[in-house]
């Protein structure tokens, strides 16, 4: 009898161990694999910073492009991305907030809803470069604005729009209910309430989202192409209706249209180098928002 | 003209969530300048009593009302009552302290700015009174401008208290204001009703007997959505008319 029971406890631990094996091989599986985003990464931001960190000058980055782009710097490039994702921005985040604003506190379950929900879920799938083509129908040729920054602006506007109002509408809902409920009990109108206390509440995650936004818009080539980036301009864009060059369409245009591919590698690691650094740091400005936005949280 | 000591009146008064009678047919009187505190079990409809005094439940899309409740003779249910004033004049604090996460002055500043005073001299002699009368302002005047997060959850009820009183109030509704709290703080904020009582009227829901006992000078008991007992404390809580009164004040159910 006892005999019989120490087997069936020997035989239980026995299992036991073949399980762990299992679970460890699991484990390790699950780690490897985890770590392979990383080591991708790290493998991409080495090759570009290899291959360009060596042409990385001040020259390079405030002298315009010289001797049919071969020689000279990008200063223009950098400077029609900025331009391009900030007016972008100024554009999206208005329009953005306030359809968060709607859809979190005014809107009523119903088929309207339902409707715009859908509407937005489908628009964050469409591929960028067939907001490249409507950019193109529409402020391109319907509006006539051109190939320009502001055609190319709205286009951008018009791909990043359901992130921004996605990120708004989390950060707004996250706002607790105890802040309208006070913010009501005294005396408070809806709107004030919103413009007083739950807007400044999300106010660091709507920032987030509009950051990592940013970031998003300012490396996307497809919906520029048509509607803003020039092979070559001979400086900054003077106003709303000029094209631009930027830094995504300055690497894809000296990588493949040029006539002197070879030689301008160096510069196209270069770009690459300068846009990797721009999004990666705007990455970065938007992890450290949130995080000191979740160590502020004290509700 | 007689003046009338209701602030109060309460008239055959029955609240419904989509289908569910919350409170049933109540009728009741709330003196001016008196503590009235609404007692009874878990679910018995005082706190939504309570905070159809300012109309709160409007914020809840299913709820509905029926009957009467007068605030100095005004039918404050009437579709041409203007809400955000009645809330003005009768202000709410809840059971979890809930400050904005701001400073402790813009807290206190909150409901006189979205009135239209922005004169800083103005709005700093608000917020002090309303500090000093909310027993807050000898401990905070050296960080008034510090996170109203920051303070400890008894300071940060009495802020609450200050941000309704900013308001200038005429009835403060306290819906069971120190059950979050520690019993130093529940006793400094039972000393500080009773100060106010003298300014204002104070209408409290409470999950605690003694305090009711302590504090107050008339207790409504409500069982089930309907009001069981309502009178002078010391009667209810000395003498009950009704078996379940009593029962539950002595703690046979609850």
């Amino acid at each position: 009898m006892r005999n019989k029971e120490k087997n069936s406890e020997t035989s239980d631990l026995m299992r036991k161990k073949k399980f762990n094996l299992k679970e460890g091989f699991f484990l390790s599986l699950i780690r490897t694999l985890g770590f392979t985003g990383a080591v991708i990464l790290f493998i991409i931001l080495f090759f570009v910073a290899y291959n360009g960190i060596h042409i990385l000058s001040w020259e390079f980055i405030t002298q315009p492009p010289v001797d049919a782009m071969t020689k000279g710097g990008i200063f223009p490039v950098i400077v029609g991305t900025i331009l391009l994702t900030a007016l972008c921005m100024i554009i999206v985040v208005p329009i953005g907030v306030i359809t968060a604003i709607f859809l979190a506190e005014y809107s009523k379950p119903g088929v309207l809803l339902k409707t715009v929900m859908m509407s937005i879920y489908t628009l964050a799938g469409v591929p960028s470069v067939v907001f490249g083509l409507f950019g193109l129908a529409v402020f391109v040729v319907a509006f006539n604005f051109g190939m320009s920054l502001l055609a190319g602006s709205l286009t951008l506007a018009v791909m990043i729009l359901p992130y921004i109002i996605s990120t708004s509408e989390e950060a707004i809902k996250t706002v607790p209910y105890s802040f309208k409920e006070a913010s009501f009990a005294c005396g408070a109108t809806k709107w004030q309430t919103i413009r007083k206390v739950v807007l400044p509440t999300a106010m660091p995650g709507i920032l987030t989202g509009g950051i990592l936004g940013t970031a998003k818009v300012s490396g996307e080539t497809a919906p520029i192409m048509f509607t803003a980036a020039a092979f070559f301009t001979p400086g900054v864009p003077r106003s709303l209706f000029e094209p631009l060059m930027a830094l995504p369409y300055h690497i894809y245009v000296l990588a493949t249209s040029g006539t002197h591919i070879e030689e301008t590698r160096p510069i196209q690691y270069g770009t690459a180098l300068t846009l990797i650094v721009l999004v990666l740091g705007m990455n970065l400005l938007g992890i450290i928002l949130r995080s000191r936005q979740r160590k502020k949280k004290a509700w | 003209m007689v003046e009338n000591k209701n602030i109060f009146e309460i008239r055959d008064f029955n609240i419904y969530y989509v289908d569910f009678k919350a409170v049933s047919n109540i009728t009741l009187d709330i003196e001016a300048y008196r503590i009235t505190a609404i007692i009874g079990p878990s679910g018995c409809g005082k706190s939504t009593l309570l905070r159809s005094l300012n109309r709160m439940n409007d914020l809840i899309t299913t709820s509905r009302v029926e009957g009467k409740v007068f605030f100095k003779g005004i039918d404050i249910y009437h579709r041409d009552t203007d809400v955000i004033e009645l809330r003005k004049r009768v202000g709410m604090v809840f059971q979890k302290p809930n400050p904005f996460p701001s400073s402790v002055y813009e807290n206190v500043a909150y409901g006189p700015r979205i009135r239209g005073i922005n004169k800083k001299s103005l709005l700093d002699e608000i917020v002090e009174n309303a500090l000093i009368r909310a027993d807050l302002w000898k401990e905070v005047k050296d960080k008034v401008h510090e996170s109203g997060m920051s303070l400890s959850g008894g300071q940060m009820q009495r802020l609450c208290i200050a941000r309704s009183l900013a308001q200038e109030p005429e009835v403060l509704l306290f819906d069971e204001p120190t059950s979050a709290l520690d019993p130093i703080s529940t006793a400094n904020i039972e000393n500080l009703l009773q100060e106010l009582q003298k300014t204002i009227t104070i209408v409290i829901v409470t999950h605690n007997m003694q305090q009711a006992a302590r504090i107050s000078n008339y207790t409504a008991f409500m069982y089930l959505g309907e009001l069981i007992e309502f009178g002078d404390t010391d009667t209810i809580f000395v003498n009950p008319h009704h078996k379940l009164t009593e029962e539950y004040i002595t703690g046979r159910f609850g």
